[in-house]
């Protein structure tokens, strides 16, 4: 019966449809968005006319009745929402910190909003990067962000910066607005930009989060310290964690990013203390916030302090990269630790399970990501166990020795990237099981290239 | 002299007595006693909390450590470096705080106190 092919010729013309449909909407998307810069372009000329006969605190009856519940607030009123209307926020990371404060800066009828990333959105972003769906997959998150802002409020103007920042664009692009909220996710980012904030004078709302913690404080705020005050040591490359490698709750960046909006509303308006000389600290699993006062402004700060020349010169000059040993880019680290001889391919070791190769297969990842995915018959032992559990793998390559004169089992070692993996290399060569390789590039490599179906994460 | 043993919140005026008065959790009189006696070598005993990679390398969120009195944010941080040797290295680039203000590592502790070993988060 030809039922099956069948189904599959179906599947595939569908899939084709749907292609060119969001090719489609896209387009029309695109030609929605310029339409509405132009629309927007021509209202604030009439605005500007209209005006003339209303208040003094030039808002229009639309933005009187869209705000209203800000104007009616006694503490923020008329006067805070003018001085929001003329403000200007930059957020720099459209991701799980940078949703919530998007959305929230949108509705708030600040002036302008600039959005600065150099992603596309990624299926696995979608549970804690609000601001995305599902229909923007592939698609840069500037352009996504910047759509979902316009549905809430089409008023706002929104610059869209599909790039990193970097030390050649950072002042240009920072210097066009009053405001910036680091929502980046990598320390040399965060240096970065809070340097360009102290060379360029712009109070910066700087939020965090990680796992189940968070952190937010404002930095460089009337004389308030900045981050290298604070932290003028970066932390070591293993001491760095991404939501990537480390996972995180995707509430605890929205509740941060939420947050980091507040303290942009609060410096935008002139209205409250804003989070300035303190850093809140949110626990979530025990739902504790602490703030903690922290130090003042650092004379002895290289950026800041009293005898520092930190020009626009010396930022351009400086190396983020090298300072923080950290890349810039989201790409992971790849370590080159072992030769190509105690090294095999994702392919290389499904053709040695096809031939049916007597072997032990040790998977060095934690127990928590092993139990997501793994590959048939691995062993796990976690990188940091493998010292005390050298028993284990010893009996496992007895048990696959072959009782004829045959070779002895090989051992193989993967992770999810191929990084560990030669770590535990190095390690078991060590400790005598010196002919152990790794599988380059990790249980990923095999997904791309043995297995398609093989889940990621 | 017998050593007084009062509830945590009790006012008192005697200083003496204050520093015993607040010990956490089960107090142990003997122990107490020996403390309010050796002036000068008694032990104190802070709360260290751990936060975000701090926490991670330590399994724990707090822990009570006991240090002899008049010993400064730094001596109580080589201790749990002792007891937690991972945390080295991030050492240089944490923030101290003592009751929820930011210190030096120079500061003396004092019985009671919360000591929060603060490393930055670079996630989002």
């Amino acid at each position: 019966m030809a039922s099956s092919d069948g189904a599959v010729d179906d599947a595939s013309r569908i899939r084709r449809e749907i292609e060119a449909l969001k090719n489609e909407r896209s387009d029309i998307d695109r030609q929605i968005s310029d339409l509405e810069t132009q629309l927007r372009g021509l209202q604030s000329k009439t605005e500007v006319v209209h005006n003339d006969g209303l208040a003094a605190h030039g808002l229009s009856p639309d933005l009187i009745y869209r705000h209203s519940r800000h104007l009616m607030l006694p503490s923020f009123g008329v006067q805070g929402q003018s001085k929001l209307s003329k403000s200007s926020v930059l957020v720099v990371g459209a991701g799980g910190l940078g949703s919530p404060a998007l959305l929230y800066l949108a509705a708030c009828g600040l002036g302008k909003i600039g959005i600065v990333d150099h992603d596309v959105v990624e299926l696995n972003n979608l549970h804690r990067q609000v601001i995305h769906s599902e229909e923007y997959i592939g698609s840069p998150k500037v352009e996504s962000a910047a759509a979902a802002c316009l549905k809430i409020n089409s008023t706002v103007l929104i610059t869209k910066h599909q790039e990193a920042l970097r030390t050649t664009n950072a002042l240009d692009i920072v210097s066009k607005y009053d405001i910036v909220i680091d929502a980046t996710d990598n320390a040399p980012s965060r240096y970065l930009i809070n340097d360009c904030c102290v060379v360029l004078g712009k109070p910066l709302v700087s939020g965090a989060a990680i796992g189940m913690e968070g952190q937010l404080t404002v930095y460089n705020y009337k004389g308030g310290p900045c981050y290298r005050c604070l932290f003028p040591l970066p932390p070591p490359t293993t001491a760095c964690q991404r939501c990537s490698d480390s996972g995180v709750l995707g509430v605890v960046p929205g509740i941060i990013g939420c947050l980091q909006a507040l303290e942009a509303i609060k410096i935008a308006s002139s209205v409250g203390e804003p989070l300035s000389g303190r850093m809140l600290l949110l626990d979530s699993l025990s739902t504790k916030i602490r703030i903690v006062k922290i130090r003042g402004r650092s004379s002895q700060c290289e950026v800041c302090g009293e005898n520092s020349f930190f020009t626009p010169q010396h930022f351009k000059g400086f190396d983020y990269e090298k300072f923080t040993q950290t890349p810039l880019s989201v790409a992971p680290v790849k370590l080159s630790l072992l030769t190509p001889d105690f090294r095999i391919t994702a392919k290389e070791y499904k053709q040695r399970i096809v031939q049916g190769e007597a072997h032990v297969l040790v998977d060095v990842r934690p127990e928590h990501h092993f139990k997501i995915v793994s590959l048939p018959n691995a062993l796990n032992i976690p990188l940091t166990m493998i010292e005390q559990r050298v028993g284990d793998i010893s009996s496992a390559l007895k048990e696959k020795q072959p009782n004829s004169s045959g070779s002895s089992p090989h051992l193989y070692v993967v992770c999810r990237r191929g990084n560990d993996s030669q770590r535990a290399v190095q390690l078991l060569h060590k400790l005598g099981f010196v002919a152990a390789r790794d599988i380059i590039g990790g249980i990923e490599s095999w997904a791309r290239e043995v297995d398609p179906k093989f889940p990621t994460y | 002299m017998q050593p007084v043993i009062l509830p945590t919140d009790f006012t008192i005026t005697e200083p003496q007595v204050a520093v015993m008065d607040s010990v956490e959790g089960e107090i142990q009189p003997q122990e107490v006693s020996s403390a309010a006696t050796e002036s000068g070598s008694s032990s104190i005993e802070v709360k260290v909390l751990f936060f975000a990679r701090a926490r991670d390398i330590t399994g724990v969120g707090h822990m009570p450590l006991q240090v002899s009195a008049g010993s400064t944010a730094c001596d109580c941080l080589d201790k749990v470096v002792a007891k937690f040797p991972s945390l080295a290295e991030i050492r240089e680039c944490m923030v101290l705080a003592v009751n929820e203000e930011y210190a030096p590592g120079s500061i003396i502790v004092e019985q009671g106190d919360e000591l929060a070993l603060i490393p930055p988060i670079s996630g989002g």
